[in-house]
C-alpha cells in the first residue's frame, strides 16, 4: 500500500508550469528519489505535499486520506515531516530547543498546566526532554545541545535540522538535497545514515537530489523531472540506461554551462 | 597625516557642535543648578567635560596608527577645539544678542561658561580645560580596559550620588550611624569634594577586591554541597524580596508612588514582551488592553453613575483579566496573517480603535465618553483600604511578582518554545506541526490579559478612567521599554522599567529634557548594544560564542566529521 500518492498533480505560477501532471506512488518503507536539473520542480512537488502550496489540479493523499488543502501544521500532524535545500533551522534557539519544539505534535499538556506546573506538565517535559536528548545522540549532537543553533558547523546544521524533524516521529520524511554543498565522500555518509533512518525506524523517505549518483546506490525508484514533467520513472539501474533521461542531463549541459560539469559527474 | 589633521579637526568640531547645541538648549545652564561636588563641580559641568573627554576618546580611537604614536596630540587639540566652542558661544553672545534666537542663550548661561571670571579671561581657560578633558579622553583610550572600567565605575557613582542627592539625603535619615554616614558625604549644597573623593576611592577598592578575589569566591561557592548553594540561592532572594518590601517604607510615599507606576509598567512590559520578545509578533496597540482592563474594573466597580455591578476589587480583577484575554485573541484574530511592519501598522490601528470607541458618542451612555469613569472605590481587605502610595506599592509588587511567575513558567515551556519557533520562521514552525492560528492567539491572549491587570491597578490608583490616559505613546514607552531593557528577557523588563519610567520621574526638574535624553539613549543603545541592558540568555551566549565558527560555511573538513559522527 502506498503511504505517499501525488495524483495526477500540476502547479502553476502565471503563466509558468513548474509542476505538469505528476503521478507518483511511494509505498511503506521505500526510498524514493526525485531528481532532475535545476528548476525541473522538484521543491515545489515538496511544497505541495506539506500544504504550503495548494496544487493547481490533482490532488495529494498520505494513507488514502486526501491532504491537499489542509495547512502545513495539519499535514505535519498526519505524520509528515522536511527538511530544507537551504538549512532552515531556528537560528536563536538552542540545539536542544530546536528538537524539543520538533516534539511540538505529541506534547497534549496546555499552557495552564505548565504555568500551574503540575505533575503531568512536569512528566511530559522530561520525557520531551528524555526523547530530545536521545535523538540528539542519534545524531552525534548532544554534547552540543546548549549552543545556539546559528552556531554550529554546517554539516552539524544539517544534521540537527533531521533530529528536528525527526522528533515529530514522522511516517514520511521529505529530505531536499540532504548531501547539498557536501564532497562525494560525506555524500554518501550520509545517504548511508539516511538508509539508517528507513531500516531502523521505518521512516519512508522521500528525497530529492541534484547528483544522480548520490540516490542511485540507496533509492528503491527514482523520478526523473525535467521543467515539471516526470520523463522516466523505475529502479535506478534502469534509470540510468533511459535514454531521455541521458539526454535531459546532457541538454542541460549544453544548456546551463555553470553546472554542466555537476551534471555529467552524477549521470556517468 | 594631512587626512588624520584634518579628521582630528573634524572630530573636535563635531564634539564641539555639541557642546555648543547643550548650552543652547538650556541642558547646561539646568544641570548647573545641581552639584556633584558642593561649590565645585556642577552637573552642567561634568556634561561639558564629558563631551571633551568624548572627543578626545574618539579622536585617539579612530586613527589606528597615527594614534599611537601622536594619540595624546590629537586628543589634545580635539579637546581644545570643543573648549574653543563654548568660548566662541561667550565671545560671540557679548558681541550679538543670540537670546532673539535662543532663549537659553541667557546671561547666567555665559556667566557659566565664564566660570567666575571676565570673559576675556575665560577664553584661554575654557580652551586649556577642553584640552585637559581631551586628554583625559586620550587616556581613557590608551588604559587597559580593566582599569577603564574601575576607573570609570568610581567616576560614575560619584555622579549618582549627585544627580540622585536628594533622594539620598532622604533614605539616609533615622539612626545616628546612618546621619552620621550622611554628614560624612553630604553638606547642605550637595556631595563634599571630600565625601565624592571617599566613595571614588571606596568604589575603587571594592572593584579591586571583587577583581582579585571574585575568582576564589567562585570556586568556594561551586564546591559547596547542592545544599548549600540553594540555600544561597534562597538567601539572595530573600534578600531581593526583603529589599523590594522596605523600598517604600525607606524611600518615603513618593517613592512608593515611583515605583507603582514602575510597577505597572512592568506589567505591561511583561505582557508586551510576551508577545514582541517570545514570539515575535510586533504590536504597537498594546495600551488597548491596559484601557480595556482599566475600563472593566471601573465599570464594575465604580460608585458613579456609570457603574454596573458594585463589585469588589478582588473580583473585578479576574474579570479584568478575563475581558483583556478575549480582546487579545479578538484583537489578533484580524491580524494573523499580516507579517513584519504590515502587522505594526494594523496593530496600530486596532489600538487607536479601542481608545476612540471608547471615546465615542455612541458609547457615551455606557462608557462616559471623554469624561470617563469616576468614583472607583480603592481596594479594601477586611475593612482595610489600600488608598496610600505604599498600600498600592504592594498590590502592584504582588501583581508583578505573580505576572512575572507566569511570564517565567511560560518562558521554558513547550508553548514559550513554540512562540519562539514563530519569532524564527514562521513557515518551519507551520511545518512541524506548530498551529499558528492557536499559538498566536495565545500569545496574544495571554499578552493583553497581563495588560489588563496592570488597567486594573491603574484605575483604583487613579480612582478613575478616560481615555486621554491610553494614549499611542503609552504603547510607545512600553516598547522602548523592552528593547531598552532586552528583548525576551523577564528582568530586562524591570530594568528598562526602572531606567525609563522611574528615572524620569525621580529627575522630575530636568524633565524639558527627557525626549531629548530618550532619543539619545536610544540610539547610543541601538549602535553599541542593540540586545538591550539584561538580553535574554540566549542572546548573552551568542555575545560570548565570538570563537565559533561561522554558520553556512560549506567548510569540507567540517563536514566530514559533522558526517562521520552521524555515522558513528
Amino acid at each position: 500500500m502506498s503511504v505517499l500518492a501525488l495524483d495526477h498533480l500540476t502547479k502553476r505560477f502565471g503563466g509558468l508550469i513548474a509542476v505538469s501532471d505528476l503521478t507518483l506512488e511511494v509505498p511503506e518503507r521505500t526510498i524514493h528519489s526525485v531528481i532532475g536539473p535545476n528548476g525541473a520542480g522538484k521543491t515545489t512537488v515538496f511544497n505541495c505535499l506539506t500544504g504550503f502550496y495548494r496544487p493547481d489540479e490533482g490532488h495529494v493523499r498520505f494513507r488514502e486520506e486526501q491532504i491537499d488543502g489542509l495547512s502545513p501544521d495539519e499535514i505535519a500532524r498526519r505524520g509528515v515531516a522536511r527538511t530544507y535545500q537551504n538549512i532552515r533551522l531556528f537560528a536563536n534557539m538552542t540545539v536542544l530547543d530546536n528538537v524539543r519544539v520538533g516534539h511540538h505534535i505529541h506534547v497534549t499538556g496546555t499552557w495552564l498546566g505548565t504555568v500551574l506546573n503540575t505533575r503531568a506538565a512536569r512528566l511530559e517535559e522530561a520525557r520531551v526532554l528524555d526523547e530530545a536528548r536521545r535523538l540528539l545522540q542519534f545524531v552525534g549532537l548532544d554534547d552540543q545541545r546548549e549552543r545556539l543553533a546559528k552556531h554550529l558547523p554546517y554539516g552539524a546544521q544539517r544534521r540537527l535540522e533531521l533530529a528536528r524533524a525527526l522528533a515529530s516521529r514522522p511516517a514520511v520524511l521529505l529530505l531536499d538535497e540532504p548531501a547539498a554543498g557536501m564532497s562525494p565522500r560525506e555524500a554518501l555518509d550520509t545517504m548511508a545514515f539516511i538508509r539508517r533512518l528507513r531500516d531502523e525506524l521505518g521512516i519512508t523517505i522521500v528525497l530529492i537530489e541534484h547528483q544522480m549518483r548520490v540516490v542511485m546506490g540507496i533509492s528503491d525508484r527514482v523520478t526523473v523531472l525535467d521543467h515539471g514533467v516526470a520523463i522516466a520513472e523505475g529502479p535506478p539501474a534502469a534509470i540510468q540506461r533511459d535514454p531521455r533521461v541521458i539526454e535531459a542531463y546532457l541538454g542541460a549541459r549544453h544548456a546551463e554551462t555553470g553546472f554542466a560539469s555537476d551534471h555529467v559527474h552524477g549521470a556517468s | 597625516m594631512r587626512e588624520s589633521g584634518r579628521s582630528v579637526v573634524a572630530t573636535g568640531l563635531v564634539f564641539g557642535g555639541a557642546a555648543v547645541y547643550l548650552c543652547l538648549v538650556g541642558i547646561v545652564e539646568t544641570f548647573s543648578r545641581r552639584w556633584v561636588i558642593a561649590d565645585v563641580v556642577s552637573l552642567g559641568h561634568v556634561v561639558l567635560l564629558a563631551v571633551g573627554a568624548g572627543a578626545g576618546y574618539v579622536a585617539t580611537m579612530s586613527h589606528g596608527e597615527f594614534a599611537r604614536r601622536r594619540g595624546p596630540l590629537a586628543a589634545l587639540a580635539a579637546g581644545a577645539l570643543v573648549g574653543a566652542s563654548p568660548a566662541a558661544l561667550l565671545v560671540g553672545g557679548a558681541a550679538i544678542d543670540l537670546r532673539v534666537m535662543f532663549i537659553n542663550a541667557s546671561p547666567q548661561l555665559y556667566q557659566i561658561l565664564a566660570l567666575g571670571h571676565a570673559p576675556a579671561a575665560a577664553v584661554p581657560l575654557l580652551v586649556a580645560l577642553g584640552a585637559a578633558a581631551g586628554l583625559a579622553g586620550w587616556a581613557l583610550a590608551a588604559m587597559a580596559p580593566r582599569a577603564r572600567r574601575t576607573l570609570l565605575s568610581g567616576l560614575v557613582v560619584v555622579l549618582i550620588v549627585g544627580i540622585f542627592q536628594d533622594l539620598l539625603q532622604l533614605l539616609l535619615q533615622g539612626p545616628a550611624v546612618v546621619t552620621a554616614v550622611r554628614g560624612a558625604v553630604f553638606t547642605v549644597d550637595g556631595p563634599s569634594a571630600g565625601g565624592a573623593a571617599a566613595l571614588c576611592v571606596l568604589t575603587w577598592a571594592v572593584l579591586a577586591a571583587r577583581g582579585r578575589y571574585d575568582g576564589a569566591l567562585r570556586r568556594a561557592t561551586a564546591s559547596l554541597s547542592p545544599g548549600a548553594q540553594r540555600g544561597l540561592q534562597a538567601l539572595r532572594w530573600a534578600l531581593v524580596v526583603g529589599l523590594l518590601l522596605i523600598v517604600p517604607i525607606a524611600g518615603g510615599p513618593f517613592v512608593a508612588q515611583v515605583m507603582v507606576l514602575v510597577g505597572l509598567y512592568i506589567l505591561m512590559g511583561l505582557g508586551l514582551n510576551l508577545e514582541v520578545g517570545f514570539a515575535g509578533l510586533l504590536d504597537l496597540g498594546f495600551v488597548a488592553f491596559f484601557a480595556i482592563g482599566a475600563y472593566t474594573v471601573a465599570l464594575l466597580t465604580s460608585r458613579g453613575e456609570h457603574g454596573i455591578a458594585h463589585w469588589s476589587f478582588w473580583a473585578a480583577v479576574p474579570a479584568a483579566m478575563a475581558v483583556s484575554l478575549v480582546a487579545g485573541i479578538l484583537f489578533g484574530i484580524p491580524v494573523l496573517r499580516v507579517r513584519g511592519d504590515y502587522l505594526a501598522i494594523a496593530t496600530l490601528g486596532l489600538g487607536e480603535i479601542v481608545r476612540l470607541l471608547v471615546l465615542s458618542d455612541a458609547l457615551r451612555p455606557w462608557l462616559g465618553g471623554s469624561f470617563g469613569i469616576v468614583l472607583i472605590p480603592k481596594p479594601r481587605i477586611d475593612g482595610w483600604e489600600l488608598s496610600g502610595p505604599r498600600e498600592l506599592y504592594y498590590l502592584t509588587l504582588v501583581a508583578s511578582g505573580f505576572i512575572a511567575y507566569v511570564a517565567w513558567r511560560l518562558q521554558d515551556s513547550p508553548l514559550g518554545r513554540a512562540w519562539m519557533a514563530i519569532r524564527e520562521d514562521e513557515d518551519v514552525a507551520e511545518a512541524i506541526g506548530i498551529s499558528l492560528v492557536t499559538t498566536k492567539l495565545l500569545a496574544y491572549g495571554l499578552g493583553g490579559a497581563m495588560g489588563g491587570v496592570g488597567g486594573a491597578i491603574f484605575a483604583v490608583l487613579v480612582g478613575s478612567v478616560f481615555p486621554q490616559s491610553f494614549s499611542l505613546l503609552i504603547s510607545i514607552n512600553v516598547l522602548v521599554l523592552i528593547i531598552l531593557g532586552g528583548l525576551g528577557s523577564l528582568w530586562g523588563v524591570v530594568v528598562g522599567a526602572l531606567v525609563l519610567v522611574g528615572l524620569p520621574e525621580l529627575l522630575r526638574e530636568f524633565g524639558d529634557y527627557r525626549f531629548l535624553v530618550y532619543g539619545i539613549v536610544l540610539v547610543v543603545m541601538m549602535l553599541f548594544r542593540p540586545e538591550g541592558l539584561l538580553p535574554a540568555a540566549a542572546q548573552r551566549r551568542e555575545l560570548h560564542a565570538v570563537d565559533d565558527v561561522p554558520a553556512g560555511e560549506p567548510a569540507s573538513a567540517i563536514a566530514v566529521s559533522g558526517a562521520g559522527s552521524a555515522e558513528a
